[in-house]
C-alpha cells in the first residue's frame, strides 16, 4: 500500500523542494572545461555550453554557433545549471520506512535493485506479467526511451508501458499520422523568415517556446502577417495582426468556418487538392454546415475576424501554421489538429521553403520520445505493435520470438484506472510526475496508494515518488549522454558534463541492473548509450522514423541531423551517406512508403483530408459551473516543477500560481487584484491569489499547472480524454469562482515552491 | 581592450516578451557579483502584457557621473559608463536619484553603486553582453547599425531623448516604429466585439519628425 509513509511536511522537510543558490559562479572560479550540450527543458533544445569545474557544473556560457538558437536562451536555460549540486539531489537509494522522520531510509544501491527485482518477481509470479507497469517520459534521451520500451516488452513481458508524452504530443501525432503518414514538423524554423502569413493556434509561444518568438517576429519584420488564436492576449498575441479571441475548446469549429469561407471564395488550391490529396469532398460537405454566423456563435469570435482570417489565409502565397497544447489538450484534440491540417492541405502550401506546418513540441524529447517504443501501441522506428510485419522485424532485432512480444497496452491515464481496479499491482516510473501532471490528480493519488509495490527512478524525490517503496537515484541530463529530437525534427546530441554523484547511476544502467537482478539479462547488456543507439539505428531502419543513417559523429559534424536519415538509399537499396531530411513533402521527393507514387507517406503518395468534427467539451461550462477554466505554463517554470521549483531565481520570478481573471468578471464576483479567490470544479477546489487583467476573456479564468497539492491546477481539471489520442482535456472545463473568506491553510504552512 | 565604436546596444520594447532571461543572465556575468543590473518592468500588467527592458543608456554626458560628489563614476573612452569605483563610491545614492532612465542602484550590503556596464569583461573582449546574447526575442540586440537596419526594416534607432529642459544623447539606441504603428492589443473584449477598435500610434522621434502636442497622439485608422 503506497500511502505516504509519514506526514507530507516531514518528507518535504528532508527532500524538498528547497531552493538552490541564486548563482554559483564568480570570476575566481575558472572552469576546467566548457561542454557543448543542450538545455534540459523544452522541446526547442537550445544549444548551451556548461561550465564545469571538478565534478560540478558551475555556470553556463552561450553557444552562439548552434544554428537553432545562436546563443539565445530563456530564463530556464540560463539558470538550468543550478539543478546540479542541489541540496535535494538524491545521492543514495531510498527505502520507505515509516519509522524514520523523513519516511525513508538510505539503503545500498545493490540492495535497492535486489529488493525491486524481488518484488517484481513475486508480484508477476502471483498475478502474471501484466500486473507490472512502466511509466516513462519524453524528457529522457531517445536511447533511454528505446531501452525502456524494450525492457517492458522483453524483460517484464508486460504490455503496460506508456509515457508522459500522453499529456503532450499525442493529439498532434495522431493527426499527423492520419493526414500525412508521418509525424514531424515539415520544415526547419529558419524557413519561416520570409513567409507571408503565420497562424499560431493555441500556443503561448513567448512563454512555452521563447526562442520560436524570434523566428515568428523576424518573419513579421520582413512583412509576415501574424494570426494568433488564444483566449488570452499572450506576449506573442500583443502585436499580432489578427487576434482570434477563441472561447476555450471551440477550435475545430473555427477551422471549419474558415475553410468554408475559403471554399466559398475560391481560395483553395484545387490543382494541389486533386493531385496530392484524397478526402476533400467529405470535408467540404462537413464545412458547409459551418457558415460564419454559426461559427461566430460557437467560437465567441466575431464574424469580422473569421472573415479577416479566411481572407488573409486564403489569399496568401506562402504560409506557416503552428499549433500546440492550446488546441491539442482537448477531448476533441485530434479533431482540432486535423482541422488545422485541412486548412494547410486546402491551401496547397506545403513542402516548400517558405511554407509549412508543425506542432510546437513541449518536452525536451517530445519528438524522439514518441518514436521508438515507450508508447503503449508502438515499436521502434514509429512502428505499430499490432502490425505482424513490424513485430516480426523488431523480434528479429531483439532476438526474441515474435509471439513473446506483448500486444498493445493502454494510455497512461487508463493505466491508473487499472491500478485503481487492482489489475496493475506494481509500477516502475521514471521521468513522470503524475501526481501533479495528470488531471483530477486526487484520483491519481488514491490509485497510487493502492499499489503493492512502487519503484521510482529519479534525481529529486518528486511529488509522485513520495509514495514509492524503493527510490533509485537516477541521472540528471548533464550526467549522461545520448540523443534527443527537437521541435524541428533535428536529432541532436546531449553530452555528459559531470559524473553522477554519490550512489546515483545513469538511468540506462539502473534499468539494466533490474533486468539482471530479475535473471532476465538478455538484451540488456549495453555498455554505453552509444551501443544502445547503434541497436536503435538498426531497429528503426525501414520504419517511418528511420534513424539508420544517423551517427553521433554526423550529429556533431552537421550540428544535428533531421530524420528520416537513411543508411541505404530507400530507392536503390545502395549504402549512402545521407545528410537527413530537413524539409518534408518537397516536389519530387521519394519516400519508402509511397515508393515514388507521391510526396506523402501513404502507398498512393497522397495526403488525407479528414473530417474534423467539432464536439462540445466534456464538463463544459454550465449553470452550476458557469466559467471556463483553462490551464497552461509560465515562462519560468517547467511541467510539474520537479526541477524548476527547486531553482531559486526561477521560483523568485513567479513564486506561486495565480488565478488570471478579467476585471469584468472579477467585479461581478467582488474579487480585487491580489485577493484570495477559490476556483471550484466538480473534482475539487483550490484557493489562489487573483490576478485581475484585461488580457483574458471575461468568461474564462487561467491557472498555471506547475505546482502540487493545494496549489495544483490539476486538482480541478477533468479526466476526459480524446477518443483517438487519449490526451486529457486540460484546456477547458466548467468552474465557479468566488472570493475566499480567508487565506488558505497552506499559506502559513508551505513555502512558495512547496 | 575596449568596446569597438561600431557596436551598440539596441533596445526594442516592441519585441520584449517579459521572460526575464536578460535579468537572469545578467546576474551570471562575472563582474556583476551575482546581481542583475537590468530593470524589466510591466508597463501596467492589469491592462497589458507589455514589458520594457532597461539597460544602461551609456549617456554621452552621464548625469550619474555629473552629480557624483566622489567622482566615482567614469565613462571610458569607448563610451561605456562604468559601475562606481569601489574605493571612491560613498553609496550616497545621488546617481540613483539623478539618472533620468532609472538605471543605477545602490547595494547597501556592499555600500556600492552598481549598474549595467555593457558586460565590459565580455564586450571589451569581442563578445556580446550576456543579456543581448541570450534574449529570446532579441528585444535587446547588440551589433552594428547595418545589422539592425537589415533585421528591423519597420523601425529605426534613436538615441536622443528629452527630459524637460535636458536633452540627452546616448550610446545605447532605442528602436521606434517608422511612421504609424498598430497599437498593441490590450483588452480581449475589444477583439470580441463586432466593431474593430484598432488604432495606430505615432511616437515623436526627437529631431526626426515635428513634435506633436501629445507625445502619444493617437490617430484613428
Amino acid at each position: 500500500m503506497a500511502e505516504l509513509p509519514v506526514n507530507e511536511l516531514s518528507i518535504i522537510g528532508a527532500f524538498g523542494p528547497h531552493l538552490s543558490a541564486k548563482t554559483r559562479g564568480t570570476s575566481a572560479d575558472d572552469p576546467d572545461k566548457l561542454v557543448k550540450t543542450h538545455c534540459c527543458f523544452c522541446g526547442q533544445q537550445c544549444g548551451i555550453q556548461l561550465k564545469v569545474r571538478g565534478n560540478e557544473v558551475i555556470g553556463f556560457e552561450p553557444w552562439e554557433d548552434f544554428p537553432f538558437n545562436r546563443g539565445m536562451l530563456c530564463p530556464k536555460g540560463v539558470k538550468r545549471y543550478l539543478q546540479g549540486s542541489h541540496p535535494d539531489r538524491l545521492l543514495h537509494a531510498l527505502a520507505r520506512d515509516p519509522s524514520q522522520p523523513s519516511g525513508f531510509r538510505n539503503i545500498g544501491y545493490d540492495d535497492a535493485i535486489a529488493k525491486t527485482a524481488a518484488e517484481i518477481a513475486r508480484i508477476q509470479k502471483e498475478h502474471g506479467p501484466s500486473s507490472v507497469a512502466v511509466l516513462g517520459g519524453a524528457s529522457l534521451t531517445t536511447e533511454k526511451t528505446y531501452l525502456l520500451g524494450k525492457f517492458a516488452r522483453v524483460c517484464l513481458k508486460t504490455p503496460f508501458i506508456d509515457y508522459n508524452g500522453r499529456l503532450c504530443m499525442v493529439s498532434a501525432g495522431a493527426a499527423n499520422k492520419k493526414s500525412f503518414g508521418i509525424d514531424r514538423t515539415t520544415n526547419p524554423w529558419s524557413d519561416m523568415v520570409g513567409t507571408e502569413v503565420i497562424w499560431v493556434a493555441g500556443s503561448n509561444v513567448a512563454e512555452c517556446s521563447p526562442i520560436t518568438t524570434n523566428y515568428i517576429w523576424q518573419a513579421r519584420e520582413l512583412g509576415a502577417k501574424v494570426i494568433v488564436q488564444d483566449p488570452r492576449i499572450t506576449p506573442v498575441a500583443r502585436t499580432c495582426d489578427i487576434f482570434v479571441p477563441i472561447k476555450p475548446g471551440r477550435d475545430a469549429a473555427m477551422f471549419a468556418g474558415v475553410l468554408q469561407l475559403m471554399i466559398e471564395n475560391g481560395w483553395v488550391d484545387e490543382a494541389f487538392i486533386d493531385q496530392h490529396t484524397t478526402g476533400f469532398d467529405a470535408v467540404a460537405a462537413y464545412c458547409k454546415t459551418w457558415d460564419v454566423a454559426r461559427t461566430a456563435e460557437a467560437t465567441g469570435v466575431p464574424a469580422r475576424t473569421i472573415h479577416a482570417v479566411a481572407e488573409l489565409w486564403g489569399k496568401a502565397k506562402s504560409s506557416f501554421l503552428f499549433h500546440a497544447r492550446g488546441i491539442e489538450h482537448h477531448s476533441n484534440g485530434v479533431q482540432n489538429a486535423l482541422g488545422t491540417i485541412n486548412l494547410v492541405l486546402a491551401s496547397g502550401r506545403l513542402g516548400r521553403p517558405k511554407s509549412g506546418y508543425g506542432t510546437i513540441v513541449g518536452q525536451a524529447n517530445g519528438q524522439g520520445g514518441r518514436e521508438h517504443g515507450q508508447k503503449c501501441d508502438q515499436l521502434p522506428g514509429w512502428r505499430e505493435i499490432a502490425n505482424p510485419e513490424h513485430r516480426q522485424y523488431i523480434a528479429s532485432v531483439w532476438g526474441v520470438e515474435e509471439k513473446d512480444i506483448p500486444g498493445p497496452g493502454v494510455d497512461a491515464y487508463e493505466l491508473f484506472r487499472k491500478i485503481d481496479k487492482g489489475e496493475i499491482k506494481a509500477l516502475i516510473a521514471i521521468c513522470f510526475n503524475p501526481k501533479v501532471s495528470l488531471p483530477d490528480n486526487q484520483f491519481v493519488t488514491r490509485a497510487l496508494e493502492k499499489l503493492e509495490f512502487f519503484a521510482a527512478i529519479d534525481f529529486f524525490l518528486n511529488d509522485t515518488a513520495l509514495h514509492a517503496d524503493i527510490v533509485l537515484p537516477g541521472s540528471l541530463q548533464e550526467e549522461d549522454e545520448g540523443t534527443v529530437t527537437q521541435v524541428e525534427g533535428r536529432v541532436i546530441k546531449i553530452n555528459k558534463a559531470v559524473e553522477c554523484p554519490g550512489e546515483a547511476r545513469q538511468d540506462w544502467i539502473i534499468i539494466q541492473d533490474i533486468a539482471r537482478a530479475l535473471g532476465r539479462p538478455h538484451g540488456f547488456t549495453f555498455d554505453s548509450p552509444r551501443a544502445i543507439f547503434e541497436e536503435l539505428r538498426v531497429a528503426s531502419k525501414g520504419g517511418v522514423a528511420d534513424y539508420s543513417g544517423i551517427t553521433y559523429e554526423k550529429i556533431e559534424r552537421q550540428m544535428g541531423v533531421f530524420w528520416p536519415c537513411y543508411s541505404h538509399d530507400p530507392k536503390s537499396g545502395e549504402p549512402i551517406d545521407h545528410a537527413g531530411t530537413p524539409r518534408l513533402f518537397e516536389p519530387g521527393s521519394y519516400n519508402p512508403v509511397a515508393k515514388g507514387a507521391g510526396r506523402f507517406y501513404f502507398a498512393d503518395g497522397k495526403a488525407r483530408f479528414n473530417v474534423a468534427e467539432y464536439r462540445d467539451p466534456v464538463d463544459d461550462a454550465s449553470a452550476e459551473f458557469p466559467v471556463y477554466l483553462t490551464t497552461g505554463r509560465v515562462v519560468s517554470q517547467f511541467l510539474s516543477g520537479t526541477q524548476t521549483r527547486r531553482i531559486g531565481p526561477l521560483v523568485a520570478q513567479y513564486p506561486e500560481p495565480r488565478l488570471e481573471i478579467h476585471p469584468r468578471l472579477a467585479e461581478k464576483l467582488g474579487v480585487a487584484d491580489g485577493d484570495w479567490a477559490t476556483c471550484e470544479t466538480r473534482r475539487g477546489a483550490i484557493t489562489l491569489r487573483a490576478m485581475v487583467v484585461t488580457t483574458i476573456r471575461p468568461d474564462t479564468v487561467f491557472i498555471p499547472y506547475h505546482w502540487t497539492g493545494p496549489k495544483s491546477a490539476n486538482r480541478l481539471t477533468v479526466a476526459a480524454q480524446d477518443p483517438i489520442s487519449k490526451i486529457p482535456q486540460y484546456k477547458v472545463c466548467g468552474c465557479r469562482v468566488k472570493k475566499a473568506d480567508a487565506a488558505p491553510e497552506y499559506a502559513s504552512r508551505l513555502e512558495a515552491q512547496q | 581592450m575596449t568596446v569597438p565604436s561600431h557596436l551598440h546596444f539596441f533596445i526594442d520594447p516592441s519585441r520584449c516578451i517579459g521572460c526575464q532571461s536578460c535579468v537572469q543572465a545578467c546576474s551570471e556575468c562575472d563582474t556583476h557579483k551575482g546581481e542583475s543590473m537590468i530593470h524589466l518592468e510591466f508597463i501596467d500588467r492589469a491592462r497589458s502584457v507589455q514589458t520594457v527592458p532597461v539597460v544602461c543608456m551609456h549617456c554621452e554626458q552621464p548625469t550619474c557621473a555629473e552629480v557624483c560628489p566622489a567622482d566615482a563614476i567614469k565613462r571610458t573612452g569607448d563610451g561605456v559608463v562604468q559601475s562606481a569605483r569601489k574605493p571612491r563610491c560613498i553609496a550616497c545614492g545621488n546617481c540613483v536619484m539623478a539618472c533620468p532612465f532609472g538605471v543605477p542602484e545602490v547595494y547597501p550590503d556592499r555600500l556600492l553603486m552598481m549598474k549595467c556596464d555593457m558586460c565590459y569583461d565580455r564586450s571589451s573582449a569581442g563578445k556580446r553582453p550576456m543579456c543581448a546574447t541570450v534574449c529570446p526575442s532579441q528585444a535587446l540586440f547588440f551589433g552594428t547599425h547595418e545589422e539592425i537596419a537589415a533585421l528591423r526594416p519597420q523601425s529605426r534607432p534613436t538615441n536622443v531623448f528629452r527630459f524637460g529642459e535636458q536633452t540627452i544623447t546616448t550610446r545605447t539606441f532605442v528602436m521606434v516604429p517608422r511612421g504609424q504603428a498598430p497599437a498593441p492589443l490590450l483588452d480581449v473584449t475589444a477583439a470580441m466585439g463586432d466593431e474593430p477598435q484598432r488604432r495606430t500610434v505615432r511616437l515623436p522621434i526627437h529631431g526626426a519628425v515635428p513634435d506633436a502636442a501629445d507625445p502619444f497622439a493617437e490617430v484613428e485608422v
